[in-house]
């Protein structure tokens, strides 16, 4: 990776973002004309297939009678519990991990950087392969895993995916293996950005490595964790396929989530309008997470 | 050592104590993430190299047992009637990803530059209206997505699943973007401007070169969405002869006697392009993914 940071070289961190200055005091003639046929692009796609089929799934799941029938429906709760657990942990501990991890990797050894080459694989390699290849290695009796504990222990393995809760974390195991190096990234990206004179003035104080991380790495990356963390949470929330690749809701559908459900109803059992109800029901959670995205972009002074 | 001793040291011997310890925890948390990285990989080899198709010879193995590329030839040579026709949905997981990752490059920036330098609206206008997308996020929003495209009709239609990815890629484009745009000076626009320049020369010559680390990077998430999404292609796509690769290994699920070796090579043949554009465009990344959080 790049070690000067166009951030780091461009300007000290004290000088308040200046506010671009307007092109001129108002658009007009070709320069209006030019902006729009900029914009228009991306307003046809928008419209065409984020509003119109967001607008479509809100009327599809409009009527109350289908969430009194997903309440009922026992698959329900153990998908919505799954989903909970599934974006709660995976989401905190993939940030977290990914914390700490951007900083192992700024250490200068030659080996952190090639490691870091490495340790790039599981984002660049596609989901379906990926998780195929966990479900392959968990599986029972002849996976990897418990291929490696029978010959390094001389005990045989659990059988992973059958039971729920095994199954369940196979799956954010999974989920984390392809996305900590993304996050690990943008962490590190966002690391890189810190002047270093912050640091070189804390070690002239005397400051220990704990307190460096404490006092200049934490308040600095804590408004990017944030919008990480709400990011990351929306995707998973929004993600099909760790659950039907790696465990497949085995055992017994146990281990489906709001994703999963919400295509078996409509497309297995078909009952559209009531995939559409499941989905829908995620919506109090991610409005605020959006919410919370869309305020955090806004702060962008740092309280030094 | 105890504590004492310890303390009785010369701080320079403390010191050195010290920084070794450090080095070898590096290390042993090194030699973790690398095999964490890795094992998946090495699996997928494992079963890719066995040349019997059945499943169960690999019991307890771990390592080949008789190493054979024969599965990785029966791909290539689309031996087996579920590869019938691997190199054409090989084509069409081309058309999609490339697609998408030009396209998604294409429309974020021309949107982000005139909202974000021409000041068309206000700058973050853009950025929170596609966030909006996030509120019902892929898989969530895939079955009125799939009535829509049938109104438009697309059905069967690789363009369909383009515009999915392109939709679902956009939003994190267009924060990536504008976040960047704020560390080039506008003053460089100003200067082209007096100097006579069109807002499409602007846009070429001089938002184009500048974000190249922003666009290598939103080019290469889109593309690897693309390529490792499965539920739209699967759903969007019902002919053979459209199908990805990705929704061709998945069929492999549906059989009761697949050959997992087949599927394993294919697996990862179909995962060599993504790394190859990746690691191809990975110096601009760490630059080019700053959102910005630090500065504020």
């Amino acid at each position: 990776m790049s070690s000067t940071h166009p951030l780091v070289a461009a300007r000290p961190i004290a000088l308040k973002p200046r506010r671009p200055a307007r092109w001129h005091s108002h658009l007009h003639g070709s320069e209006l004309a030019w902006a729009i046929a900029f914009v228009v692009p991306y307003a046809m796609m928008f419209v065409a297939f984020a509003l119109y089929p967001i607008a479509y799934g809100l009327w599809m799941g409009s009527s109350p009678a289908l969430y009194v029938e997903l309440l009922g429906d026992p698959h329900y709760a153990e998908a919505a519990l799954n989903t909970a657990l599934f974006a709660g942990f995976a989401t905190n501990i993939m940030m977290f991990a990914a914390l700490l991890l951007s900083g192992f990797f700024t250490r200068r050894r030659w080996w952190i950087k090639a490691l870091l080459v490495v340790w790039m694989l599981p984002w660049a390699l596609p989901a379906i392969p990926a998780y195929v290849s966990f479900h392959w290695m968990l599986i029972g009796d002849y996976g990897l895993i418990d291929s490696l504990i029978s010959t390094l222990f001389g005990i045989d393995g659990p059988s992973w995916l059958n039971d729920r809760w095994s199954a369940l974390a196979s799956d954010m195991a999974a989920y984390v293996w392809k996305w900590l190096p993304f996050w690990t990234l943008i962490l590190y990206a966002g690391r890189m950005a810190i002047p270093q004179d912050l640091y070189e003035a804390a070690d002239i104080d005397g400051a220990s490595g704990y307190r460096r991380f404490v006092h200049i790495t934490v308040p600095l990356l804590a408004n990017l964790y944030l919008i990480c963390t709400a990011l990351c949470a929306i995707w998973i929330i929004g993600d099909f396929t760790a659950a039907e690749l790696v465990s497949g809701g085995a055992p017994a559908l146990s281990t489906e989530v709001l994703a999963t459900l919400s295509v078996h109803y409509a497309f297995d059992f078909g009952q559209p309008a009531r995939g559409v109800a499941a989905a829908l029901s995620a919506l109090p959670i991610l409005i605020p997470l959006v919410m919370i995205l869309i305020r955090r972009i806004e702060t962008r002074e740092v309280q030094l | 050592m105890s504590t004492a001793a310890l303390s009785g040291l010369p701080a320079r011997r403390r010191r050195r104590l010290r920084r070794v310890s450090i080095e070898a925890a590096s290390v042993a948390l090194g030699a973790i993430l690398l095999i964490w990285s890795v094992l998946p990989v090495y699996n997928m080899l494992l079963i890719a190299l066995d040349p019997d198709e059945g499943e169960t010879e690999f019991a307890y193995l771990i390592l080949p047992p008789e190493p054979s590329l024969k599965s990785f030839w029966g791909v290539l040579s689309q031996d087996y009637w579920y590869l019938e026709n691997f190199w054409l949905q090989f084509a069409n997981s081309f058309y999609v990803g490339l697609l998408t990752m030009v396209l998604t490059v294409l429309i974020a920036s021309l949107a982000s530059f005139a909202v974000g330098r021409m000041r068309l609206v206000r700058a973050r206008l853009l950025t929170k209206i596609a966030l909006l997308t996030y509120i019902l996020p892929a898989s969530l929003l895939a079955i009125p997505f799939m009535r829509v495209v049938l109104r438009y009709g697309l059905t069967d239609n690789l363009w369909a699943v383009i515009a999915a990815e392109i939709m679902f890629a956009i939003p994190f484009a267009v924060l990536v973007l504008q976040q960047y745009a704020t560390i080039i000076p506008i003053e460089f626009d100003e200067a082209a401007r007096i100097d006579g320049a069109s807002p499409l020369q602007v846009y070429r010559h001089i938002y184009l070169p500048l974000m190249a680390p922003a666009l290598a990077a939103v080019g290469t998430f889109a593309l690897l969405l693309a390529w490792g999404e499965y539920l739209y292609q699967y759903l969007l796509l019902s002919s053979a002869r459209n199908w990805t690769v990705a929704v061709a290994i998945e069929q492999f699920f549906d059989a009761d006697e697949a050959p997992w070796n087949y599927m394993m090579a294919l697996a990862i043949i179909y995962s060599l392009p993504p790394i190859a554009i990746f690691y191809a465009l990975r110096r601009y990344m760490a630059a080019g993914l700053t959102m910005g959080g630090v500065k504020g």
